[in-house]
């Protein structure tokens, strides 16, 4: 090892170590998983929306060949509670029952019946065919202002009412007295639509079960396997020592597999009812009725504000379609938007409710964002209404009433402590690598032609609470856990170093990022770093992977974990060296006595003088490695100016995104590419739910986008390529500097593409189009049609 | 019961089976080839597409009896003694893969447009893609990933 110049891993675009395994198809699927006996689940779903269960006969099923059993939900009932939710949002909140397998009644198209078990896969899709059941209709609740009303059906009838909850946050001055003064005052609804993750893994599930001990080992297709094992421990009465759950591979979340699944309990309960190895894959249509969805909201939203663009006030009214059960955190879901509707703005008052409803469709819960791109979306379009209404530039507007980089940090007036920002700098960035002002100029001279092809131009200058989060905070909003992250570091004895994560990576990188923050810290190799994760066995402590959250608690974590082994370790080489802790330099991985270089100790050398433990210091536990659990004491607040181009052809309706830049503030990067590839990805998907995505359902309470031959998942010709920039403001809150970037790009894209689509036809007297931005929509749009949906 | 003979990465599987047992599933369940993955049920997703007698094709929609007979290639048969195809590697230098769950499709995709045509435009590429979804990259990383391969001289494919 060299000593001196030493160049740091902090912010290299190093080539990421998992890519090997997944290029070569040595992959660890859930679905890969085999085991000497293992059995296959099937599930039989409600074919309806809402139906009383009259007969479930699963008997014929058991008598085909090949099938081992067949259970109802009567018969897994003893044993099984009601599946989690972790979230109760209020005291009074309605937390209505969530059988896994349903028994007297089904509330959503989907929900599930009866499950047979079989020897392979085939035969299990056969069996179901082969279980008879006789549902009574019962009424559809589909329409969220009708689910509310007094005679409205029900869809948990024991509980008397369709409202879940009221949540309201008042901050600031007196809304009403502010509304009052100010000069204008904007109203709109925007609609968010449900939306189906569709992670490219479907999701799976194995449980091998040591009858003899009562041990049982589930592998999931999830983000979450530590707070899985707590919940299925608690759900299926399993002793939580007795449980380990892994989580091998997984093939992308988007929040979709930060859940506990009713498939993860039964096929638990099955696996010890049988004591044989069981495996349940969805099929992706099935995931489509089975896996929660995103969105689903209705917002009505006021905006108050001086004739000169300055902003009074801000009323938020929100009904949240919770679906027909509460999930993991369904209605914590839109409280995580209710502080990020003041965004980066300054006004004097704002008031916000959320009632969560519930209907019987599929249950919604966290996709990509979760609440927060929800608000980002109607604060920058209504912001882009009231530039509209001043006829003031919507970028101008927004620098008027924009927290200005001295002021931080800065208090939001939803009580969020911003701990820094650039926002000028990086809508200047963003101007620049546009040519804004060129593209309003194209845009100028299009319209005196009358083009029939219009451009428009969106901007979203947007912020983003992520890092999820301090505990406390957690507790105050009546979160169930905590927020913490677990890192714990082993010097292995011949150098090589082990870093146990408690984060959950589903194609994140962390094996890679994790390793270039060890490596910089201890002053070892970035080969020489393994990290360990996704196994409550191997990496026992950990809060898993959501809310933007690993690197900013899990890899701030490693850091301080890698710290104390530098601390440990230095007390050893002291000793070794015969100096005092105070004159020894660490550089490069070698602690050297100051004024003489050549007494020297490598990290390596001190691991090793650990393992053997003959010569350390008096009274010292042998050993040098550390865990940190960190607490954050502030989320993390990364920000950034989005810009969208978009061309309008008013004869078809089509839109096509000509440009699109982005300049993200994302605080220290530790790897500038992985960081790209997250705001790629992030930008795919809040551009998915501009334009293409959108879960239908009929009258009757049925799916139509019920297969990804029906959901428009963008493909490489239905996406662009994207200008991406950075600015660099580091965050206070954690020694890296670092914000998350996991949420950015879904967040800050949808406003900016729709913010573009009615900028192109604003002229033509169009205000809104409602999301997805389709053909059609954009059509009736312009020629004043009522959108049918 | 069929029986039938495949060739997958250069090995000859004989086996009875079912006549409706999709090949992804005789690949995945009965030879443990567990490289190529499922990713939809309706064909659209692309992550199953392996190489069936020089044809590109989803091995979702194929029947493991049409394969009777015929040579496949998957993912796990594209390195040669550990040595990386071009397109492996530009997809490790161009970060075009995150979950990593496309891949194997993807590159199945991949080295059958550039077979075809072997100096693809940026459109060309996201055309010939087009029936393979990938949830995390947003495709750019993939177009350059495989615009590199393409210009690699040495090894095309």
């Amino acid at each position: 090892m060299t000593e001196g110049a030493v160049e740091a891993e902090v912010g290299r675009a190093r080539l990421r170590k998992e890519d090997a395994r997944l290029l070569t198809g040595q992959t660890n699927w859930t679905d890969n998983i085999q085991a000497a006996g293992m059995l296959h689940l099937a599930i039989l779903r409600s074919p309806m929306a809402h139906a009383r269960l009259e007969r479930v006969d699963v008997s014929p099923a058991r008598e085909l060949p090949g099938v081992v059993a067949a259970f109802t939900g009567s018969d897994l009932a003893e044993g099984m509670g009601s599946l989690p939710c972790a979230w109760p949002v209020t005291e009074d909140m309605v937390h209505p029952d969530h059988p896994p397998l349903a028994v007297d009644e089904v509330r959503h198209a989907g929900d599930p019946v009866a499950v047979v078990v079989a020897r392979d896969r085939y035969a299990a899709a056969d069996a179901l065919e082969a279980v008879e059941v006789e549902y009574e209709p019962l009424p559809a609740v589909l329409d969220l202002e009708a689910a509310l009303a007094e005679d409205a059906p029900l869809v948990h009838a024991d509980k008397g009412t369709n409202r879940c909850y009221d949540w309201p946050l008042r901050a600031g001055e007196d809304y009403a007295a502010v509304r009052e003064r100010a000069e204008v005052v904007l109203k709109r609804r925007y609609h968010q639509q449900r939306l189906i993750a569709n992670a490219m893994e479907p999701r799976a599930v194995v449980v091998t079960p040591l009858a003899a001990s009562g041990e049982y080992t589930v592998y999931s297709a999830t983000q979450i396997p530590h707070i899985l094992r707590v919940m299925l421990a608690m759900v299926t009465g399993i002793p939580e020592h007795k449980l380990r759950v892994v989580a091998p591979d997984v093939g992308g979340g988007f929040g979709s597999k930060l859940q506990v699944y009713g498939e993860e309990a039964i096929a638990l309960a099955v696996a010890r009812r049988l004591g044989r190895p069981v495996k349940w894959t969805e099929s992706r249509s099935e995931g489509y009725l089975a896996t929660h969805h995103g969105r689903g909201m209705i917002q009505d939203v006021e905006i108050a504000a001086d004739r000169d663009g300055r902003l009074r006030g801000l009323k938020v009214d929100l009904l949240a379609d919770m679906g027909a059960y509460l999930m993991l955190v369904t209605p914590g879901v839109p409280i995580l938007g209710a502080f990020m509707y003041p965004a980066i703005y300054k006004m004097d008052s704002y008031e916000f409710r959320c009632t969560g409803v519930f209907t019987t469709r599929t249950p919604t819960d966290a996709y990509r964002g979760a609440g927060r791109p929800e608000a980002t979306y109607a604060i920058e379009r209504i912001m882009d209404e009231l530039a509209a209404e001043l006829g003031m530039d919507p970028v101008e507007l927004r620098r008027r009433n924009w927290i200005r980089h001295e002021e931080f940090p800065y208090d939001s007036i939803a009580g969020l402590t911003y701990d820094s920002g650039n926002y000028e700098a990086a809508t200047d960035k963003a101007l620049a690598l546009f040519g804004y002002d060129e593209l309003r100029e194209e845009q100028r001279k299009r319209d005196e032609r009358g083009d029939t092809v219009r451009l428009g131009i969106g901007v979203s200058t947007y912020t983003e609470m992520c890092g999820l989060a301090p505990s406390r905070v957690l507790r105050d909003l009546r979160y169930a856990a905590g927020g913490w992250e677990a890192a714990s570091i082993r010097m292995l004895p011949t150098g090589k170093v082990e870093v146990v994560t408690g984060t959950s990576p589903h194609g994140q990188g962390h094996v890679t990022s994790w390793s270039q923050i060890a490596a910089d810290v201890l002053g070892v190799p970035f080969e020489d770093v393994e990290v360990v994760h996704g196994d409550t066995r191997a990496a026992p402590q950990g809060m898993d992977t959501y809310g933007s959250r690993s690197l900013v608690v899990g890899g701030a974590a490693v850091h301080h974990a890698a710290r104390k082994v530098v601390d440990k370790a230095r007390k050893v080489a002291a000793h070794l060296l015969e100096a005092s802790e105070r004159d020894l330099e660490f550089t490069g991985g070698v602690f050297s006595v100051k004024g003489s270089p050549e007494a020297r100790k490598t990290i390596q050398e001190v691991a090793f003088e650990a393992f053997t433990s003959h010569d350390l210091p008096d009274g010292m536990e042998p050993t040098i490695n550390a865990g940190h659990v960190l607490d954050p004491e502030n989320f993390s607040y990364p920000h950034g100016t989005h810009l969208c181009a978009v061309e309008v052809d008013t004869e078809t309706g089509m839109t096509r995104i000509r440009s699109y830049v982005c300049v993200d503030d994302v605080g220290r990067v530790v790897n500038p590419m992985i960081v790209e590839g997250q705001v790629h990805g992030g930008l795919a998907q809040g551009i998915a739910q501009a334009l293409y995505e959108e879960a239908v359902y009929d009258d009757d309470g049925n799916l139509l986008s019920g297969t990804m031959a029906d959901y428009l998942v963008p493909s490489a010709v239905d996406l662009p390529d994207f200008v991406t920039d950075r600015t660099e403001t580091p965050a206070e809150s954690n020694p890296l500097g670092v914000k998350g970037v996991g949420e950015a790009g879904t967040i800050a894209s949808t406003p900016a593409v729709v913010g573009a689509v009615v900028d192109a036809l604003r002229p033509l007297g169009v205000t809104d189009v409602p999301m997805p931005c389709t053909p059609e929509r954009v059509w009736r749009a312009i020629h004043g049609e009522e959108d049918p949906a | 019961m069929t029986r039938i003979s495949v060739k997958v990465d250069g090995t000859t599987y004989e086996d009875e089976v079912e006549p409706r047992l999709l090949l992804v599933h005789h690949l995945r369940d009965r030879l443990g080839l567990t490289g190529t993955p499922v990713g939809c049920d309706t064909s659209n997703c692309g992550a199953c597409t392996v190489d069936l007698d020089g044809v590109s094709v989803k091995s979702c929609s194929v029947l493991a009896v049409q394969a009777d007979g015929c040579a496949v290639t998957t993912v796990q048969g594209l390195s040669t003694d550990g040595e990386w195809t071009g397109l492996q590697k530009a997809f490790h230098e161009r970060h075009a893969l995150q979950c990593g769950y496309c891949t194997p499709g993807m590159l199945m995709a991949a080295r059958d447009l550039l077979k075809e045509n072997p100096r693809p435009t940026a459109d060309e590429v996201r055309h010939a893609l087009e029936g393979n979804l990938c949830r995390c990259t947003g495709y750019q990383n993939i177009v350059r990933a495989v615009l590199a391969a393409a210009s690699d001289e040495e090894v095309r494919t």
